[in-house]
């Protein structure tokens, strides 16, 4: 009986940790504006959308992986999905709660989009860097 | 290192590619944090994090050198596993409570909070003696392994109340905030995985501890390294219910 409690209560606190620190990866990226170069191949403009996610993430894997964000992309990731399910289940009937999983869902994209922003830069740098070497 | 294995122990005993690759790469995150709160002048700032870091290297560390010499199924390796295990879970509780002076840094506070830290530490113990000391022969061990598994749930819940102070006092610190949640996160998964085992005895999740383990000095290294100390962010922005 008192680990069926420790559990829920636990899976409870998991839960509620692992969005609010996802929320404090993500609050980060929310402040950077796009580069035009960005905005033109996503589509982002004003406000994303969870759908344009799988979308940004494929553009993302096209690009060479930074070390410094693989740990962040991945948490997203996994958040992006937490979320997916509770759109689908949870807030169903809970029109506030759907409201707050769109929001959230783009949010996630928009983190995408950053970091695909900086990848690119990332890119970009590396080129240089390498034509610098061969003259 | 008295005792030696035979080579078909040895055999039987010595880590496969899978687990040294993941011993391996928990022992250079672990490297990391260190050198990375160096690096980023924050050793001091955050120094019971940073020796808890440590100790966990030095610890597995040890538990290879005792592993390589005595294999996994030794008493050896067994008491050496439980008791430094016991001893980094004492040290993660400091290293939460030294996020507690931080939060109440303006208040004066550090004082009690360390009192009340000392106090409830005593009274855990003591708690999982009373209760091992009824149910069990082998006293001591059980008692190593219950106090580990009562610290993580007390760590839980302090680390609520801390998110809460965090919360309630307007902690706009984002390294505080990621320290705090990722502690968070890394107590209330390890409370999972023990209730799962009470519940269910042959739950069986390989690599599940490792995975969690991975989480926290994932977690510090990408705080030290990508968030400034000047970062700040509005911990309302973060929670859950929108406050």
């Amino acid at each position: 009986m008192m680990a069926a409690v420790i559990l829920v209560v636990s899976l409870a606190a998991l839960l509620q940790f692992f969005i609010s620190y996802c929320r404090s990866l993500i609050a980060a990226s929310a402040k950077q504006p796009l580069s035009v170069e960005v905005q033109e191949v996503t589509g982002i403009t004003t406000g994303a959308r969870g759908e344009d996610y799988p979308r940004v993430m494929q553009l993302l894997q096209l690009c060479p992986e930074r070390p410094q964000d693989r740990g962040e992309v991945r948490a997203v990731k996994g958040y992006f999905q937490l979320l997916q399910l509770m759109r689908a289940t949870l807030a169903r009937p809970l029109p506030s709660l759907h409201d707050w999983t769109e929001f959230q869902l783009g949010q996630c994209t928009y983190f995408a989009a950053v970091a695909l922003d900086r990848r690119i830069a990332f890119s970009r740098e590396m080129l240089a860097a390498q034509l610098d070497d061969s003259l | 290192m008295g005792r030696e294995l035979d080579q078909s122990t040895k055999a039987r005993n010595v880590l496969g590619p899978t687990q040294f690759v993941i011993w391996f790469l928990g022992i250079s995150l672990e490297a990391t944090v260190v050198v990375c709160a160096v690096l980023r002048g924050s050793f001091r700032r955050y120094i019971f994090l940073n020796l808890y870091m440590a100790a966990t290297l030095l610890v597995e560390i040890g538990r290879f050198q005792f592993l390589k010499h005595f294999g996994s199924n030794s008493f050896e390796f067994i008491y050496f596993y439980f008791y430094s295990d016991a001893l980094l879970t004492i040290l993660l509780y400091f290293a939460l409570i030294s996020l507690y002076t931080v939060v109440f840094d303006e208040m004066k506070a550090e004082k009690y909070v360390r009192f009340g830290a000392v106090l409830l530490l005593a009274g855990t113990s003591l708690f999982t003696y009373a209760v091992v000391h009824q149910s069990s022969a082998k006293i001591l061990t059980h008692f190593v392994f219950e106090l580990c598994q009562n610290l993580y749930f007390v760590g839980l819940v302090l680390t609520f109340v801390l998110w809460g102070a965090v919360l309630k006092l307007r902690e706009t610190r984002t390294r505080v905030i990621q320290f705090v949640l990722s502690l968070g996160v890394y107590f209330s998964a390890f409370a999972v995985t023990y209730a799962l085992r009470n519940l269910f005895p042959n739950f069986q999740t390989p690599y599940l501890a490792q995975a969690i383990g991975f989480f926290l000095p994932f977690a510090w290294v990408y705080t030290f390294w990508r968030v400034p100390e000047e970062a700040r962010l509005a911990p309302s922005r973060v929670t859950v219910v929108p406050r």
